[in-house]
């Protein structure tokens, strides 16, 4: 976080005792970087019961919305964490996107059209406050031992583990840790002291990205245009935020002044175009430049990589943010499962494989966004162009109009995952997370599905007779006797017949489902979901 | 004799589009208008119906009125 933002939030750089030891002291797990990845790896692992140093080379959290688009999986994993409700409380909910092409409206999306979840399809927060409330959760918890202005300037690779050198206002020290975790962004330090290189594209348009706070009544809805009469030529989106503050993106072609473009006498008549005569304040404005990449491996024996440091994406779509924070969650229960001893280090490898997986996912939306919105060329321009003529007519047009597909969690395609023996309809989906659904708990309380488990491996069993016990290391609940599906969203969504069973991973996500209880095939199921 | 079809027949549009973009990508506009060319023959062919490419002729003649400001 040290790029020379202003700080919103201040935090104190603290001595450690560590500072003072003869010879490195080992520490488990260490993170570096505590933005929403590295924070949110660095709670789920202590909250797993595994101690964590988090490292940030900052001492604040700096202005800047940044990040503002949360999705709903992203919500449920804070939520699990414990700070999802507050965010959904102090954040915009949306749902619904608009794409025009000039003043008219071509296309709308309706991200979460069934009721019953517990969280939004999405809300939109300044960063800052996701990281503080973030902050203010880890402080809460012993075993994150968060220290701010410690910046890590050198790393020995060892076959068990690393040592890093690390620079505060006292003076270098050192630390070893048995895994590292590098959750420090996009011009990540520990990928630069590994020597590892990104695969993908960087697109040559730039975009004027500009936070303005103004008293305005326009809708909570991603709205998007292409050729707005108000910035001709290109295209716009605007999000709305709390506090009055909105969201404005300007495409600015890719020949324009980065510098030049940054002043306020540029900016403000640019927004006025699209504001009119309405007053506002800039509180943040940024240009950037899009990259779609990721590193070729995200597991580098004892150094394992999360969010913006593995992979980066251009920000229609809101996939950065959320598949860190994805990332993070991935990772989190299998460290701390091969940590104690619950699995082998192979484990990883599916970290590996999963989050390689939804990066490449992230990336092909991303790019065919950006494609669209920012044609390379004349002749993709023109096809683009041609598709937008047409979607004021054709159905089949509209459809290929890409402002952003909106973030969704990943289906795995995943060894973890026992293939289904039985076919299920419902829109649960094998190495997906599990849908969330409303339920009443057996003290009578309404709550929802997903915020009842919590964090182990879970096996879901819809009452038919007898009771049946599930094999060792795994929680059960039975539908009907634990929670009570009382609006029959849980049956209707898992497709779940009387004794069918489900085997949901720490991340809640479905990796075995059978229309009978079979404790043989549930403890191969678990066995294999933990590489075993 | 058909009716031009104008809702989506493909499950996955964008990956439609993404495959008629890579088509193009690199080329100049003059190389990509005369593949276009080629396309369209190739296409019409396939579809073999002289009704429905008249309908479709119709249709992308009337939908090249709007004058978009978009474009170099």
């Amino acid at each position: 976080m040290a790029d020379g933002r202003k700080a919103i939030y201040h935090y104190g750089y603290r001595r450690s005792p560590d500072q003072d030891a003869r010879k490195p002291v080992r520490h488990p797990v260490i993170v570096v970087g505590a933005g929403p990845v590295g924070l949110t790896a660095a709670i789920d692992l202590a909250l797993r019961g595994v101690p964590v140093v988090l490292l940030d080379d900052a001492d604040r959290i700096g202005e800047g919305s940044r990040g503002i688009c949360y999705s709903k999986r992203t919500l449920e994993i804070l939520d699990r964490l414990g700070v999802g409700s507050d965010l959904v409380r102090q954040g915009v909910t949306w749902k619904l996107g608009k794409v025009y092409l000039g003043d008219d409206l071509v296309y709308s999306f309706d991200l979460l059209p069934e009721d019953g979840h517990k969280m939004p399809a999405f809300i939109n927060l300044q960063q800052y406050y996701l990281e503080k409330a973030l902050v203010e959760r880890a402080r809460e918890i012993d075993a994150v031992d968060l220290r701010w202005n410690n910046r890590v300037s050198g790393l020995d690779r060892r076959s068990d583990g690393v040592t890093l050198t690390i620079n505060t206002p006292d003076g270098p020290y050192r630390l070893d840790a048995a895994w590292l975790i590098a959750a420090d962004g996009a011009r990540s330090t520990v990928r630069g002291l590994l020597g590892l290189g990104f695969e993908g594209v960087t697109f040559e348009d730039k975009f004027l990205i500009a936070d303005v706070k103004m008293a305005a009544d326009f809708p909570t809805e991603r709205r998007f245009w292409f050729d707005p009469p108000f910035h001709s030529g290109q295209s716009a989106l605007m999000h709305r935020q709390p506090d009055n503050v909105w969201r404005i993106d300007l495409q600015l072609g890719p020949d324009v002044d980065v510098d030049v473009e940054q002043k306020p006498d540029r900016v403000v008549p640019r927004l006025k175009k699209m504001l009119g005569e309405r007053p506002f304040e800039l509180e943040w404005v940024s240009i950037y430049r899009f990259n779609c990449r990721r590193l070729a491996r995200f597991v580098h024996g004892r150094v394992i990589f999360a969010g913006d440091s593995a992979h980066q994406v251009s920000p229609f779509g809101a996939r950065g943010a959320n598949s860190g924070v994805q990332d993070a969650e991935n990772l989190a229960w299998k460290l701390a499962a091969v940590l104690s001893g619950d699995a082998g280090e192979a484990l990883l490898e599916s970290y590996n494989l999963e989050r390689i997986q939804s990066a490449d996912e992230n990336i092909a939306h991303s790019t065919r966004s950006t494609d669209f919105i920012a044609p390379h060329s004349p002749a993709e321009r023109a096809l683009r162009n041609a598709v937008l003529n047409l979607a004021r007519r054709c159905d089949f047009a509209r459809r290929m109009v890409n402002s952003g597909r909106l973030s969704v969690a990943t289906i795995y395609d995943s060894p973890l995952t026992t293939p289904d023996e039985d076919f299920f309809a419902g829109s649960a989906y094998l190495g997906a997370p599990v849908p969330d659904a409303p339920v009443r708990t057996r003290s009578g309380r309404d709550g929802f599905l997903v915020e009842q488990l919590t964090g182990t491996f879970e096996l879901m069993h819809m009452m038919n007779r007898a009771r049946s016990n599930p094999p060792p290391g795994i929680k059960m609940t039975v539908i009907g006797e634990d929670l009570h599906d009382y609006a029959g969203l849980v049956a209707k969504r898992l497709d779940a017949t009387p004794g069918a069973t489900y085997l949901l991973r720490p991340d809640q996500h479905l990796c075995a489902r059978w229309r009978a209880f079979d404790p043989e095939k549930i403890a191969a199921a678990y066995a294999r979901a933990l590489t075993r | 004799m058909g009716d031009l079809v104008t809702t989506s027949n493909f499950p996955n549009p964008d990956a439609v589009y993404v495959t008629l973009i890579d088509a193009r990508r690199g080329m100049s506009e003059a190389d990509a208008a005369a593949l276009d060319a080629r396309l369209v023959l190739i296409l019409a062919n396939h579809i073999g119906d002289l009704e429905v490419l008249r309908q479709a002729i119709g249709l992308a003649r009337k939908t090249g009125q709007t004058n978009w400001a978009l474009g170099e």
